[in-house]
């Protein structure tokens, strides 16, 4: 996957809801937490300290527990929420500070939202809901109705045009939702649990959409979660939240293998590792490496050897365990072989690795050997998690 | 004479407050009298306008119109109903003081709306002012009506405009109230999409906040509506004509046939505006949800027949 530059990015932002947040902010930079604050003064901590930054192209994923401030973060990029202090920059240009009406502009033609509730108007057709951004920005009725219903096509409603969201399922309802903030063709989805009211089918059904959406489009998604098997899903990096806090931000892997802190840790208890880490995460370079032809008559020192030409290219194994009497060691060319790109999800290779008896070779996309991967080191890599 | 007595001190003591309300109605009077003729002059032209409309329509088309009104709003049924509470009223031979009434109630309703809706939605936007108007609706409401005939009657004179007037100080609050409500009862998150979408204040007024009131408001407008019917025979002390006169004279020649038809015209105006009123609100609540449904229904044939050609774009839209 290709990413390009940072398209959004938070410095130092802080969100104080209540009356005094100066008392707030001076307790927070004399090291205080959010329920200290809440205590002596009663203004509560949405969001604190937080810096990052979001790459054009990539599916962000914020996580973090109910109360964490992930609904307050994706309010403070399209300022519906206004920060207490710190800087938001839209490519590179600061949106914190912006004047009412270029922050309007900003809304309608930079950043969409998806919400948790719908949030449709019960009062319009799906077309005219999934217009209704471009309708707001005064775009005539025969465009925003041909690009509303794009989007509606997009996302699998074409035929539902007149229907009224009332009249729809949840699944459906929400894929409105998702059509009306596509039709503005903005260049960042803001998703705030969008899909946490689906049912569990529906819901891994719109991850898949999305992910194709994201993958034809190349748009950049922010996307809130509290559930960290979609954030893993879907996720290219991911954001932890706790208290108000960013506590890491990471591809899924990275957090994983190297996890910030023990609630990141605790966090990532539960989640099955094996569709987390990728064959490239595990893969050793432990096997017996061969450079060029092997000599014919020298046995190999290990039951398999790998080949690789003079770029490291895979070429071929060498396997030493054939039975019999005066029995050679075989070669075996890679078309008789079962290799594995470095980014297969474990899960799938566990599969292939069953049915097998030498290690599997991780190739990268080019195929050089990336390394190999055998049961042992599968099951280490999958009970140390 | 008197002496200030611990027992009865009001002999000395006294407030002359209804001597101040006089000589300040006086001091009105006497040096605005231009802005009462300002106040007077739009009420005439609308009451003027609607009673002359309604009293030029002979009976007969009168009561199909109406009757076609109430089913294009409501159904068929609705149509008959209309029909028969219309004719009932030309039956009883109260036809024309009906209309005179009903040109006063919508001459009230008109200006209600026109100064209702706005500060309702105001109210909903501005919590301290919907704080200061609260006592002020309250006491709109409440006050017993003869206490502003009397400076009405001084200000204005008497006859069907001041009629109005007092008309609308009595029906006037609830719409204010269910405007505010309505508008403070939409959604959070729908309010919350259409900022995230961009609407200026204006346009989430427009294209959010006013259309999922619509049920509300239209529920005030029939309060109003009630209201100021039921004010109508007060008003004719004032001597605004119509039903409620023949009530009062009835009552005051204790003449029970007259003070009965009166009456009678009266509840079959009522009910005839209360339900049209309600369907009106329930087709806006239903609107917002089958508005397709109600373009093609009945009343778009009807409509069509009459070759108001409108509702056709749409038409064509869906198929
Ligand atoms: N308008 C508000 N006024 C006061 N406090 C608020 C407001 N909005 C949020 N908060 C507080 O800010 C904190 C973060 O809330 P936020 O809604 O961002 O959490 P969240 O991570 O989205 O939680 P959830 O998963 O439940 O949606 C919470 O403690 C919440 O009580
Ligand atoms: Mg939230």
């Amino acid at each position: 996957m290709e990413l390009g530059d940072e398209i959004l990015s938070v410095e130092h932002i802080y969100k104080v809801f209540g009356t005094r947040p100066g008392e707030a902010m001076e307790m927070l930079e004399a090291g205080k937490n959010k329920d200290d604050v809440f205590q002596e003064t009663g203004q509560v901590v949405g969001v604190f300290d937080a810096s990052f930054s979001v790459k054009k192209g990539e599916i962000f994923v914020i996580m973090g527990l109910s109360g964490s401030g992930k609904s307050t973060m994706v309010r403070l990029f399209n300022r519906l929420i206004e920060p207490t202090s710190g800087k938001i920059f839209l490519n590179g240009n600061e949106i914190t500070g912006l004047t009412d009406k270029e922050l309007l502009s900003v809304r309608r033609r930079d950043m969409s939202m998806v919400f948790q509730s719908f949030a449709l108007m019960p009062h319009l057709t799906v077309l005219d809901n999934a217009a209704f951004g471009l309708a707001v920005s005064d775009v005539g009725e025969q465009e925003r109705n041909r690009r509303a219903r794009e989007a509606l096509e997009q996302v699998g409603l074409k035929g539902h045009e007149y229907s009224f969201p009332h009249q729809l399922s949840g699944g459906m309802q929400q894929r409105v939702g998702l059509a009306r903030a596509l039709t503005n063709d903005p260049s960042i989805l803001l998703m705030d649990e969008a899909f946490s009211a689906l049912d569990p089918l529906i819901r891994t059904e719109m991850q898949d959409e999305l992910i194709r959406l994201q993958a034809e489009q190349q748009r950049t998604i922010i996307f809130i979660s509290h559930d960290l098997d979609e954030a893993i899903r879907i996720g290219h990096r991911i954001a932890i939240m706790e208290g108000g806090r960013v506590v890491q931000v990471g591809t899924p892997q990275e957090i994983l293998n190297n996890p910030a802190s023990e609630y990141v840790e605790a966090f990532f208890k539960g989640v099955d590792s094996s569709k987390v880490l990728r064959a490239g995460d595990v893969a050793r370079f432990d096997a017996e490496v061969v450079v060029g032809e092997p000599q014919p008559g020298v046995a190999p020192p290990a039951p398999y050897a790998f080949v690789t030409d003079d770029d490291h290219r895979f070429v071929g194994l060498i396997d030493s365990t054939v039975n019999g009497e005066g029995a050679s060691p075989r070669t075996l060319a890679p078309d008789q072989l079962r290799t594995i790109t470095f980014d297969t999800p474990l899960h799938e290779v566990l599969d292939i690795a069953a049915s097998v008896p030498y290690p599997l070779p991780v190739l990268t996309q080019e195929g050089v050997l990336h390394g190999t991967l055998s049961k042992d080191a599968i099951l280490k890599s999958l009970s140390h998690h | 004479m008197s002496e200030l007595t611990i027992l009865d001190p009001f002999q000395v003591l006294h407030v002359p407050l209804g001597d101040w309300v006089e000589a300040s109605l006086q001091y009105l009077v006497d040096n605005f009298r231009g802005v009462f003729r300002a106040v007077r002059w739009p009420i005439d032209q609308v009451l003027n306008g609607i009673e002359g409309l309604l009293q030029s329509v002979p009976p007969t088309i009168g009561i199909l119109l109406g009757s076609l009104l109430g089913w294009q709003v409501a159904g068929r049924r609705m149509g008959i109903f209309c029909a028969f509470t219309l004719i009932l009223l030309g039956l009883v031979g109260v036809w024309s003081e009906s209309m005179t009434t009903l040109s006063l109630v919508l001459t009230a309703v008109f200006f209600c709306g026109l100064f209702g809706v706005p500060l309702g939605i105001l109210c909903a936007r501005h919590d301290r002012l919907e704080k200061a108007v609260r006592p002020v609706l309250d006491a709109m409401q409440t006050l017993p009506a003869f206490v502003y005939l009397v400076p009405v009657v001084m200000l204005f004179g008497i006859g069907n405009v001041p009629g109005v007037l007092v008309t609308i100080v009595f029906a006037l609050p609830p719409l204010v109230r269910l405007t505010n409500l309505g508008i403070r009862q939409v959604p959070a998150d729908k309010i919350e999409a259409a900022r995230a979408f961009g609407c200026t204040p204006g346009q989430m007024l427009r294209r959010v906040q006013l259309p999922l009131a619509t049920p509300t408001i239209m529920a005030g407008f029939n309060q109003t509506l009630m209201l100021s019917l039921s004010m109508v025979v007060i008003a004719s002390m004032i001597s605004v004509g119509g039903l409620g006169q023949m009530v009062l004279r009835g009552i005051g020649r204790l003449d029970m046939g007259l003070a009965t038809v009166g009456g009678l015209g009266l509840v079959l105006l009522a009910i005839f505006l209360d339900r049209l009123t309600q369907a009106m609100g329930e087709r806006s609540a239903v609107a917002g949800d089958h508005r397709r449904w109600f373009q093609k229904g009945p009343l778009g044939l009807f409509l069509g027949l009459f070759g108001i050609g409108k509702i056709k774009p749409q038409a064509e839209q869906q198929s």
